[in-house]
């Protein structure tokens, strides 16, 4: 006979079933991920146009048809009646304003753009993870203080922000990657601390802390590697967002002002003078930029729900 | 509800100390040193000495930061260097915001009116047609650089078809009366209508361009939220009391989506910022954006300086009042 007691206690338990992180018996939560990952065609776009655009990075200079520095065409080049060189065979998408084969300059680019994109969030996870690490490994003052300062970056906009720590630069592609890591330093910091709050008080930091572990295999061993997913999730979108950060710089004055290793931000905000009459120096590094910047949104999108188990339906 | 108030204002009052500590050391940081940034090359050395005794620059820095917050409480921020050359760089700031907050709140506007029925639309047609192409559009959304989307915009409505004018906040030769410097609004109050129309062709190309990301975000907060709430209790009762469909809809879904969605708006605000100062460039619209890319190109340190402190300020009390508006909607939060 099953008694009140009984259902009730059933209900618990498949309650608590319900409540574990992942759906089939025994797998990670990365596996259960990868797993949904496999089958998802938002995921599968997303890092098609990833890996083409790396492998494109890698292969480059061999790739290019000619010399991307090169001004080929520069004979051709007249300020007022031919600025910019039309195609012609070998030259399939035509010049620029200083006679360089668009194409190459296209191909060559995609090196420049990732190397920007990865050092920028690179640098922006260096920063935020210590900070975040800080605040919320050890909390009490210090996360008081780091959260502070965190905060009143986040208060200023983050592009506008980017303008004017790049305006105190020197500019170089340097300064470019420095000004987005910067502005990414905050939002790592603060999606980390909150990661790491969550770790604090659940049972296996707990049964660490009772069995004597010390402070820092603590933060290191049991609170990092649980609280790192959404810091990944957010250092893909941050890829894009670096892309097209380091356009809008370019387009203010604001970028590298050495254009013999191009990069598509760069074309891009040099194509400016020229848009009405020539739209197509801007269009190309655009789409391009559209292209990469939408293949990491997939990515990163489509790897939240991945590790949301929320979102699990 | 008083003391959240309290602790809020509270907050914000040491936001802006930091603020001003930052830009004190932003100012320190420029190439050349404060002297020659805020004077720019033609500064003589007279001017030169002026200003290095007015910043105190021989002063220890705690006495320098005084100096420094007296001057910007005065309003004192400098001579423009740049383009503005001779204008104080405060009364640029002020005679250009009214352009800036038009924009603005037209783009807003233009988000808000399609992103949230949008947002509803798509949550209720989960994984249809519909769905999918205003997800991954407003994906794309956010990938197109905002800058390219503005030219690509003036390129096919101003210059190739022609239908509006491609730069510019109102025709020069239109004899508009100034009342409150919103020009679209000034001719609806001094019922100028065709100064006012013609303010609103200015307006519509760069609101547009400019509301693509705000757009793009506010829907898919909408969209996440409304999928959220319509598998609530409280949906599934009011449906089983046969309460109409309308009624359920504004009620119980909307008015518990929206929550999250009013905090966003917070948020853009900072995009609407930045985006101003793509956007108002392609536009040549007189703007505090414009100011603030004019200001970068040609290195004009004291328009820059009074700009960014002011746009921080705007951010920072417009996240205020949507945090006090957000505890009012939503009684959990002033207890938190």
């Amino acid at each position: 006979m099953t008694s009140y007691g009984d259902t009730k206690k059933a209900r618990i338990d498949s309650l608590a079933e319900a409540g574990a992180l992942s759906d089939e018996e025994g797998v990670s939560l990365w596996r259960s991920a990868w797993l949904r990952l496999r089958r998802d065609p938002v995921f599968l776009i997303g890092a098609t146009i990833i890996t083409a655009f790396v492998l494109l990075a890698i292969i480059a200079p061999w790739l290019a048809p000619h010399d991307p520095a090169a001004r080929l065409l520069i004979g051709e080049v007249s300020r007022q009646s031919n600025p910019v060189p039309e195609p012609r065979p070998g030259f399939p998408l035509g010049a620029d304003d200083r006679g360089r084969d668009l194409l190459s300059r296209l191909i060559v680019g995609s090196r420049q753009t990732l190397i920007v994109g990865v050092l920028a969030t690179v640098g922006g996870l260096i920063g935020g993870l210590t900070l975040g690490i800080l605040a919320g490994g050890i909390g009490g003052s210090v996360d008081a203080v780091v959260m502070r300062v965190v905060d009143v970056m986040l208060s200023i906009p983050s592009l506008l922000l980017a303008f004017s720590l790049a305006a105190i630069l020197e500019p170089s592609q340097w300064s470019v990657i420095a000004a987005i890591a910067i502005i990414q330093v905050p939002i790592f910091a603060r999606l980390l601390r909150g990661s790491m709050l969550s770790q604090r008080h659940s049972d296996h930091v707990l049964a660490a802390r009772a069995l004597g572990v010390r402070r820092v295999p603590i933060v290191f061993r049991h609170m990092l590697p649980n609280a790192i997913g959404p810091v990944i999730v957010q250092a893909t979108l941050v890829l894009a967002v670096a892309i097209i950060d380091a356009a809008a710089l370019s387009f203010l004055g604001l970028g590298n002002p050495d254009d013999t290793r191009p990069e598509w931000g760069q074309m891009l905000g040099a194509a400016q003078p020229y848009f009405n009459s020539y739209p197509h120096l801007a269009f190309y590094p655009a789409i391009c930029i559209v292209t990469v910047a939408l293949g990491f949104t997939l990515m990163g999108e489509s790897l939240r729900e991945a590790l949301d188990p929320k979102s699990r339906r | 509800m008083l003391k959240f108030v309290i602790r809020r204002v509270l907050q914000m009052g040491l936001a802006l100390f930091m603020l001003s500590l930052l830009l004190f050391a932003w100012l320190r940081a420029l190439p050349g040193g404060p002297v020659s940034a805020l004077l720019g090359e033609r500064g003589s050395p007279e001017a030169a000495a002026d200003l290095r005794a007015q910043l105190g620059l021989d002063q220890p820095l705690p006495v320098q930061y005084v100096r420094f917050v007296q001057r910007a409480l005065e309003g004192d921020f400098g001579i423009s260097t740049g383009v503005f050359r001779g204008q104080p760089a405060l009364d640029i700031f002020l005679t250009r915001l009214p352009a800036t907050i038009e924009l603005s709140i037209f783009a807003l506007a233009i988000a808000l009116t399609l992103a949230i029925p949008l947002g509803y639309i798509s949550a209720r047609r989960r994984g249809g047609v519909l769905d999918t192409g205003l997800v991954i559009s407003s994906l794309v959304g956010v990938a197109v650089p905002v800058f390219f989307l503005a030219f690509v915009l003036k390129y096919l409505f101003a210059v190739r078809w022609g239908l509006l004018p491609p730069s510019g906040y109102q025709t020069a030769g239109i004899d508009a009366t100034r009342v409150t410097g919103f020009a679209v609004l000034d001719g609806i109050l001094t019922r100028e209508w065709d100064a006012s129309w013609d303010a609103f062709r200015h307006l519509l190309l760069p609101a547009i361009a400019l509301s693509s990301i705000p757009f793009a975000v506010i829907f898919r907060i909408t969209r996440a939220s409304v999928l959220d709430v319509m598998d609530e209790d409280y949906v599934r009762t009011a449906r089983a009391k046969g309460l109409r469909a309308p009624v359920i809809r504004v009620r119980h879904i909307m008015r518990n989506a929206l929550i999250p969605v009013v905090t966003i708006i917070g948020l853009q605000v900072g995009a609407l910022l930045a985006g101003a100062v793509l956007t108002e460039k392609v536009f040549a619209f007189p703007g505090i954006g414009q100011a603030l890319a004019l200001g970068f190109e040609t290195r004009d340190y004291p328009v820059l300086q009074v700009l960014i402190m002011m746009a921080a300020i705007i951010y920072i009390v417009v996240n205020l009042l949507v945090d006090i508006a957000y505890a009012l909607i939503d009684p959990r939060v002033r207890t938190k």
